[in-house]
């Protein structure tokens, strides 16, 4: 395979690698890292942690594209780093990773996620069951246009490559983002939740869907093929009546 | 601002767009049939002049371009200027009326006789 | 452009966004030179002999174009929000891209 295997570009072995050190006020340090066939900028994030520099803070897990946790911003996109092969991403020889946009830095690729999950539970991205173990199972038609649209949209394994893709995260700080209000929306069209009541007043507003653009940077960068656009698009239609409802108080 | 005004507001920039999508059209072909043969003043108000019909469509038109124009304009500058809150509103409510105002004066203009 | 950003739906928000805000700007001095008329009808040609001067005329030119991008726009996001999602985005965003292109031609041929 190493003898078979052809440089994408101009025959260089080694790659010229900037990486984000230190926390918001940090700065980007440069690596050279030799080129493997193969070659993901998670083995190049490894490789400089365990060869070149110890202290280089990173996530990851599973490092087969299941789980999420290596999402980092590369050559300015929010992607996977396992699912990135250095040959596509790796322009003239040099590659910058730095972590994921619209999050606070903890350390080097590591962002803090909190306010991403809090979001969550704002926009009620939680099920809430209505039947015990003492019910009957519950028959929900696969077919069903509400069971399509929450399929649609149920894989989301919460990486955050969509939030750090979106503008309006980084023009709106309450905006609850693409993410959570895609997983608000599976809820409504979940036949079995109890937590309707709410939800739909949660997710509409300044800081929820009504401030979706359609930008659609969720949808182009999604790993996993969502489209956040779709349900945000789906929670505008389902929420158009609260604007008839008087609020408590008024 | 509450979840109620922000729907609200979202209802009535749909509501307009759609309003507007149909002015729109009629206008740009009313300017692409009008400006053949070059612009005069006289050949405007002859079309314009003591005429309900336009009179009504001016109004709907410069009405619902106030109102989507100005709710446009407040989002652009809470997302891009930081402005926002209560001072923003007000001046989101002040472009609504004066464009409404300038441009009724504008419609009585060509259609008074 | 950042490369997250350079993709069709985003473009078509940018067109969409800065065409609004242009439109909202040069609408007042539309409403106003309109309001000229009460003046009588010299003082409407006196303004529209002003306006026949090319740079002027490029300017409305490309005015009609912002109408027709800004039209196009919405009436594409009236789509995605409204109707069943069908995954034709880029193809819709052509196609307002389009349209728009149409309108400023004719406009240009008709002047």
């Amino acid at each position: 395979m190493k003898g078979n295997w052809a440089p994408a570009d101009t025959g260089a072995t080694t790659l010229r690698v900037v990486v984000w050190r230190g926390d918001e006020n940090g700065r980007f340090e440069e690596f050279e890292v030799p080129r493997q066939p193969s070659q993901t900028v998670l083995d190049v994030v490894t490789y400089i942690q365990r060869s070149l520099d110890p202290t280089l803070s990173y996530r990851f897990a599973c490092r087969v594209g299941m789980c999420g946790s290596c999402a980092m911003t590369v050559n300015g996109t929010p992607r996977w780093t396992c699912r990135t092969h250095v040959d596509k991403v790796a322009s003239g020889a040099r590659l910058e990773i730095a972590p994921l946009a619209n999050m606070p830095v903890v350390k080097d690729l590591v962002a803090d996620m909190g306010e991403f999950f809090d979001k969550w539970a704002r926009a009620r991205g939680h099920f809430k069951p209505s039947a015990t173990r003492n019910d009957a199972f519950a028959t929900v038609d696969p077919a069903s246009s509400e069971r399509r649209e929450a399929d649609a949209g149920i894989e989301c394994i919460g990486c955050g490559v969509c939030y750090a893709a979106c503008d309006v995260v980084a023009w709106n700080r309450d905006y609850l983002g693409p993410a959570a209000l895609n997983r608000a929306w599976t809820l409504v069209n979940d036949a079995r939740d109890a937590g309707q009541a709410g939800r739909l007043a949660a997710v509409a507003g300044d800081a929820g869907c009504h401030s979706c653009h359609t930008l659609m940077s969720c949808t182009e960068h999604c790993p996993t093929k969502l489209s956040p656009t779709r349900s945000i698009a789906g929670l505008k239609r389902a929420t158009w009546r609260l604007a008839l409802v008087p609020e408590d108080g008024e | 601002m509450s979840a109620r005004r922000e729907t609200a507001l979202w209802v009535a920039q749909r509501a307009t767009a759609v309003v507007l999508a149909l002015c729109v059209v009629v206008h740009l072909a009313t300017i692409i049939y009008a400006v053949r043969g070059g612009l005069s003043a006289g050949e405007i108000l002859a079309r314009t002049r003591g005429s309900l019909a336009w009179g009504t469509f001016y109004s709907v038109f410069v009405i619902a371009a106030a109102v989507h124009g100005a709710i446009g304009l407040r989002t652009i500058a809470a997302e891009w200027l930081g402005f926002r809150g209560e001072a923003a509103e007000f001046a989101m409510t002040v472009i609504a009326l004066a464009l409404t105002i300038v441009g009724l004066r504008g419609v009585v203009a060509v259609v008074g006789a | 452009m950042r490369p997250a950003r350079n993709h069709p739906a985003y473009w078509a928000f940018l067109v969409h966004r800065i065409s609004g805000v242009a439109l909202a700007l040069f609408l007042p001095a539309h409403f106003w030179f309109l309001g000229a008329a009460l003046e009588g009808e010299a003082v409407m040609d006196g303004l529209l002999r002003w306006a026949e001067q090319p740079l002027v005329i490029a300017g409305e030119w490309l005015l009609v174009v912002l109408l027709a991008a800004h039209l196009a726009g919405g009436l594409r996001l009236l789509a995605l929000e409204f109707l069943p999602w069908r995954n034709w985005q880029k193809t819709l965003a052509t196609l307002a891209a389009a349209f728009t292109l149409v309108a400023g031609l004719v406009f240009a041929l008709a002047r």
